[in-house]
């Protein structure tokens, strides 16, 4: 007697309906009981994994800020004088990657707009280094963004002169009591600088310290050193006010920013899940092996985003049979984070390419890490088959050198200089990219490795 | 095209000196003769006489009234004139006050004090009329020799307009009517529209003939009525600095010019004009045959210049013929068609709708009554013909280089003075008249000009909103004014706040004010160069000195002046300050190129009615090319005699001059220097006091504090400024439940610190530990190898001996790369690229005792 398909199971994902398979062996008041639970729950699971995913993966200013609540204020206020009282400005926002300094704005520009004295009142321009990669190209789009293009009545733009000529004129028109402020927002700010004469720099921070229309420059950079970067004038301009964010949160709070990061908001449909859920994160937060993934990680790196990628991870495993987060879970999702990646490839490497790597390591260590040659890797490898191997198969020289030229293309060894087309391969100067522990820590799990290669590997003098 | 010569206008005198100032060695004349050298025509302008000028703008060359003509004891000529001036010449904000639409061939009594009445004569082009009118009085309808025609009504001192004063206006009158008498008498006065079809059926007769040589070339017709195009040539000439290329034949356009037969009046002259027009084949006098003779031997000697020496008659010429045309299209087409045409004219071009009209009504009355039906169909042939030669000469135009392309933007613009109608209605008018025009020629003429037409409809609309002014939006809600006393020393500290007066830049600012005063009295040319470390007050002060100029201007104390401002940074390229500087002065838009030929042309010639020019060149290190021709010629002007240029040069770098100048640019500049020191602690002190003065915001030594701060970090205005503005932010900040604080010491200090305190130990110490543990292996890894530089496989080394150390699980190859990464991001190291993986190099971007010092703390 199988139910027909219910609205809600339609919606739950292939795997998810499975589970309902299983019940079926139990008796049939049972099952239909155990069936709407599991419908129920998938359905919160499909909600948690939708919320954890829009908290995780896009950076967006609907999530909390931690720890900078002053920086908070001090950029609110600057933008609310250069709104309400039309005063120029400039700033920089200064802090390390993923230090939080996008949502920051992201979340002044957003409180900003809802007072009722900004809003309409403001012009944004948002600039990247990257996309704008010169004055000419950053021009245009302050010249898009402000709309001001259907002036020249949809005339396109002509050079880049007369473009500069005719912004730095519609600026100048402005002035503190009438203009509408303009609001620049200038992220990866350290590119800008390298355009020629940081001309678009010296303009901008020009306009901001006369009266001209308003203007605000904020700048998003990581780069502490950002200030010896300006030229001499364009510092000059600049008002030195900087908002450096650090991360400079302790392990309590890192472990409240976890619990923050992890727990359903109360506005979840199902209150129940939503409080088991909570009570799971609450208890995971005082667990042991919990704390010691979150302190490894801290001690890493107190960049926000790591630990979303964390979090990601382990929350991943969340599904209908196992819908609560375990210590377990993110221990997994711990080992994942932090494997070598080299290592990995390592370990899919065939017996001779690891041969072949284990006569690099000798040669680097008799010759101090010196460059080293295929020719010379070979006759390594020679000296270990014919005293040493005893389950090895000699190899011929081409097979060698395929085996070779694959862990060149895997980027494991790397030629000094390009390969030009005269040399001859065997004799092209190459340096491992591996470290000898890493290849010791590889072999240690590498399945069915010989025992004479391991062996040979531990000692380099074994042979003799 | 080799037989032609330079052309050369000779001026002389006519007539004897009238007396003679023996102490001065002046003597004054009552008129002077232009000679053509090479068509040997002349035209007599005599005291009182309206004259054109040769102007800044070669389209707008200026309009006076000759008062006075005397040669000097260096036998230089002078004119001494009375200025009219034209609506273009007045600002652009002072036309409101006109109050009233102004036809392009309007002008007003110049009594601007200031402009120089004294002009060489040979600046004079030709000579023109102008017709004094009541303000009410509707402007005379004058079909013929309507560009050579203007008007007054009104006088302009410089500040308002004026009705003419009845003395003037006889004045005015009287030399109109002294002319006319002048005219009259000698009975020559034929109007040359009559005269003209008479004169073209000769000339066409002959060209008929030598058509054949010219096969088919593109024509343009519009260039030839351009209005003042005897002064564009003038100056076409000027700016293609050789003359030899400029065709000779440009020069006869005197021949049937208005200003001949008026202003000449010898008889022989006026009997020699009679027989050219009867066509008389017997001259009388022997001067007269002379001409005659070279001038056919010319048509005949050499055919492709003929036309050319028409040129001026060709476009009366032409408009007769339109206008006989169009009586055509009269009697033809029924009468709705015509107004059809009229209301299109009157979209396109307004304020000439009423000319234009009339232009065609009344011809339909005339004209056909002169020209029989015979002449037309040859009129036909020689106007295709002329159309033909003036574009020859146009194409040669513009292979001369430079001059080129000064000619076809001079012609852009003419489209847009011209009326439009005239030459729109032929062409519609042609079809009907096609069977007529049987040669070849004659059918290209209206192949183009239709296609033209579209052409020239087409651009006209976008070129307004070109110079439609952009503007930022307005705000919608107002701007809040500061409510308490730290918002109100907020607004004043800020550095775009103006003050009324610049503390501490007084003796500065008198060297520069009496440096251009001067210069301005002399009016004579000169460079300053002042440079000083940023946010010293240069610009500021130099401004000032600009401001304070300009009121001492308008209390008509000094000479007017025109100021300039470039920027070295506000320029995409060091050739675009020429543009700048030309779109300034004349409001021309133009190449670099052409604009720094035009800007040379200007500043090395004497032009009458210049004002001096005073020029800012902020930044002017920027302005530095390989060649270093921008500098060069910015220094080099000056020089020049009649430059009348006062150049200002800003920049940083005290030795700028002997540092990136070559000498020869360094000596142009001269020595006249001038270098403002970084403030003292006192001067920023008293520069932020006086900013303060009234408002009770900060403490004494607070100011004093930030002062001295700043006075020995680098003694930038700016910085003081922007450190007091932020210390009452703290201040706002940290008061919050108190009320009314005033900023003290720790709020300066906190500014200070947050302004200037270094960002790294900061950042180390917010690092998380294993960065930490990161840069303790860089630096044992330093001790170890005594080289500032080690790669991440040596580190690595150290890290992990350390990691055990610490009791800490050591991290994986792919960890410490990240760690890595994330210092070289916020630039604590610097590092090679990441692909060279372990082998990547490292070192450290601040000293090692930074780190030991940020490290050691915890």
């Amino acid at each position: 007697m199988r139910p027909t398909a219910r609205p809600s199971s339609a919606r739950a994902p292939a795997s998810l309906r499975e589970p309902r398979l299983q019940p079926m062996k139990h008796s049939a008041t049972n099952k239909r009981k155990l069936k709407e639970s599991s419908a129920e729950s998938a359905e919160n699971i499909s909600q948690v994994q939708k919320i954890l995913r829009e908290r995780f993966c896009h950076h967006c200013a609907a999530g909390k800020l931690f720890g900078m609540e002053q920086q908070y204020r001090h950029l609110l206020e600057v933008l609310k004088r250069t709104t309400v009282h039309g005063e120029s400005n400039s700033a920089l926002i200064i802090g390390p990657r993923g230090s939080g300094k996008t949502a920051l704005l992201n979340h002044v520009l957003k409180d900003l707009r809802e007072m009722k004295q900004v809003r309409e009142n403001l012009l944004e321009v948002h600039l990247n280094g990257l996309l704008q990669t010169n004055d000419k190209v950053a021009l245009k789009e302050i010249t898009r963004q402000l709309q001001l293009e259907n002036v020249v009545g949809d005339k396109v733009f002509g050079s880049f002169a007369e473009n500069l000529a005719f912004l730095l004129e519609a600026l100048r028109k402005g002035d503190r009591t009438s203009s509408c402020p303009i609001l620049f927002v200038l992220d990866e700010f350290d590119l800008f600088v390298h355009h020629k004469n940081q001309t678009l720099l010296y303009n901008l921070f020009d306009i901001s310290q006369s009266a001209q229309t308003p203007v605000t420059v904020i700048g998003l950079t990581c780069r502490q050193d950002i200030l010896e970067l300006l030229e001499k004038r364009v510092k000059s301009r600049f008002s030195h006010r900087q908002i450096y964010l650090m991360n400079s949160f302790d392990f309590k709070q890192y472990i409240k920013i976890f619990k923050k990061q992890l727990s359903l908001p109360d506005e979840f449909p199902d209150e129940s899940f939503a409080q088991k859920w909570n009570n799971n994160v609450q208890h995971l937060s005082e667990d042991k092996t919990v704390q010691n993934v979150l302190q490894n990680l801290f001690h890493h790196t107190k960049d926000l985003r790591s630990l979303h990628l964390l979090l990601m991870l382990a929350g991943s495993a969340v599904t209908v049979h196992h819908p609560l987060l375990t210590a377990a879970d993110l221990q997994e999702a711990s080992r994942q984070h932090s494997t070598d990646s080299k290592a990995n490839i390592v370990h899919g490497l065939s017996v001779l390419e690891i041969c072949l790597i284990i006569a690099m390591k000798h040669l680097n260590e008799v010759y101090d890490g010196e460059p080293f040659n295929f020719q010379m890797v070979y006759n390594e490898f020679q000296k270990f088959i014919q005293r040493k191997a005893h389950s090895m198969y000699n190899f011929e020289k081409p097979v060698v050198m395929k085996a070779f030229e694959h862990l060149l293309q895997l980027e494991l060894v790397k030629p000094l200089e390009r390969p030009s087309v005269r040399a001859q391969r065997e004799y092209l100067l190459m340096k491992l990219l591996l470290d000898s522990s890493q290849i010791m820590e590889a072999l240690q799990v590498y399945p069915n490795c010989p025992t004479d290669v391991k062996q040979w590997a531990a000692s380099s003098l074994s042979w003799l | 095209m080799n037989t032609r010569q330079q052309s050369k206008l000779i001026y002389s005198w006519y007539g004897k000196p009238l007396n003679s100032d023996r102490k001065l060695r002046n003597s004054q004349y009552k008129g002077i003769l232009i000679t053509s050298e090479s068509t040997k025509t002349e035209a007599c302008i005599q005291l009182g006489d309206f004259i054109l000028v040769e102007g800044v703008n070669a389209d707008q060359p200026y309009v006076a009234q000759l008062m006075d003509l005397y040669e000097d004891g260096a036998q230089h000529k002078h004119a001494v004139v009375q200025w009219f001036c034209r609506l273009e010449e007045i600002p652009q904000h002072k036309r409101k006050l006109l109050k009233r639409e102004i036809s392009a061939q309007e002008v007003f009594f110049d009594q601007v004090l200031g402009y120089d009445t004294d002009i060489a004569a040979e600046t004079i082009i030709k000579s023109v009329v102008v017709l004094p009118l009541h303000l009410g009085e509707e402007l005379p309808i004058i079909t013929l020799n309507k560009e050579q025609t203007f008007y007054v009504r009104q006088s302009w001192d410089g500040k308002c307009f004026k009705v003419l004063s009845p003395d003037t206006f006889s004045k005015l009158k009287e030399a109109n009517k002294k002319r006319g008498v002048i005219t009259n008498s000698s009975k020559v006065f034929i109007p040359s529209d009559i005269l003209t079809p008479v004169k073209r059926e000769t000339g066409s007769v002959v060209r008929s003939a030598t058509k054949s040589k010219n096969p088919d070339i593109e024509i343009e017709s519009k260039h030839s009525t351009s209005k003042s195009s005897l002064a564009k040539e003038r100056h076409s000439q000027r700016v293609a600095n050789n003359d030899i290329k400029t065709p000779t034949a440009r020069k006869k356009l005197e021949l049937n010019s208005p200003t001949r037969s008026k202003g000449r009046l010898l008889g022989c002259e006026v009997l020699d004009l009679l027989d050219d027009d009867c066509d008389s084949i017997a001259p009388l006098e022997p001067s007269a045959t002379k001409r005659k003779v070279k001038f056919t031997s010319e048509i005949l000697g050499s055919p492709p210049k003929i036309p050319c020496s028409n040129d001026k008659s060709k476009s009366t010429l032409e408009t007769a013929e339109e206008r006989q045309r169009f009586s055509e299209t009269m009697q033809f087409s029924p009468y709705t068609k015509v107004k059809d045409f009229s209301e299109k004219d009157k979209n396109l071009c307004e304020k000439d709708d009423i000319l234009s009209l009339v232009g065609y009504q009344k011809p339909s009355s005339q004209i056909p009554v002169l020209t029989p039906r015979s002449r037309r169909t040859c009129a036909q042939k020689t106007s295709a013909l002329i159309a033909e030669q003036i574009s020859m000469l146009d194409q040669e135009d513009f292979q001369s280089g430079s001059g080129s392309s000064y000619c076809s933007s001079s012609e852009e613009e003419e489209d847009d003075d011209m009326p439009c109608t005239p030459e729109k209605k032929p062409k519609s008018s042609r079809i009907f008249s096609t069977p007529k025009s049987s040669r070849k020629s004659a059918v290209h003429t209206p192949a183009k000009t239709l296609k033209k037409t579209p052409l020239q409809g087409t651009p006209r609309t976008p070129r307004t909103p070109r110079n439609a002014t952009p503007e930022i939006p307005r705000r919608i809600q107002a701007a809040q004014e500061p409510a308490s006393v730290l918002e109100e020393a907020r607004l004043r500290l800020h550095v775009s706040a103006v003050p009324e007066s610049l503390p501490c830049r007084e003796e500065e600012f008198q060297d520069i004010y009496n440096f251009v005063e001067s210069k301005l009295i002399d009016g004579t040319g000169g460079c300053m160069y002042i440079s000083g470390v940023p946010g010293t007050g240069k610009t500021a002060t130099v401004h000032e000195v600009i401001r304070c100029l300009q009121q001492a201007v308008e209390n008509e104390e000094l000479p007017p002046f025109q100021f300039v401002e470039i920027n070295g940074m506000k320029l995409t390229d060091p050739h675009q300050a020429y543009v700048q500087i030309l779109e300034f002065l004349t409001g021309q838009k133009v190449t670099a190129n052409h604009a720094a030929v035009l800007l040379a042309k200007l500043f090395s010639t004497p032009g009458p009615k210049r004002k001096t020019t005073v020029l800012i060149v902020d930044e002017l290190d920027l302005l530095w090319t390989r060649k270093q021709n921008v500098m060069y010629n910015l220094f080099d002007w000056p020089t020049q005699k009649h430059s009348k240029l006062i150049i200002l040069a800003i920049a940083n770098t005290m030795d700028l001059p002997e540092r990136i100048m070559m000498s020869r640019v360094a000596s142009r500049l001269g020595l006249t220097r001038m270098s403002f020191q970084p403030y003292t602690y006192k001067q920023l002190q008293q520069i932020v006091s006086s900013r303060l003065k009234g408002v009770k915001a900060f403490e004494e030594d607070a100011v004093q504090l930030v002062s001295r701060k700043v006075a020995a970090l680098s003694g930038d205005a700016r910085r003081c400024l922007d450190i007091c503005r932020r210390a009452t932010e703290i201040c706002e900040l940290a008061q919050q439940k108190r009320t009314s604080e005033i900023v003290r010491m720790a709020h300066v200090t906190e500014a200070i610190d947050e302004m200037f305190s270094s960002p790294y130990v900061n950042a180390i110490r917010n690092a998380s530990l294993h960065e930490q543990i990161f840069l303790k292996a860089i630096l044992a890894e330093f001790r170890r190898g005594g080289v500032e530089e080690a790669t991440v496989q040596q580190i690595y080394h150290h890290y992990v001996a350390l990691c055990r150390v610490e009791g800490l699980q050591s991290p994986t190859v792919s960890e410490i790369m990240a760690i890595c990464s994330r210092l070289g991001a916020c630039r604590l190291l610097l590092v090679e690229a990441s692909n060279k993986y372990l082998h990547m190099r490292v070192r450290l971007n601040l000293s090692q005792d930074d780190v030991m010092y940020a490290l050691r703390e915890e």
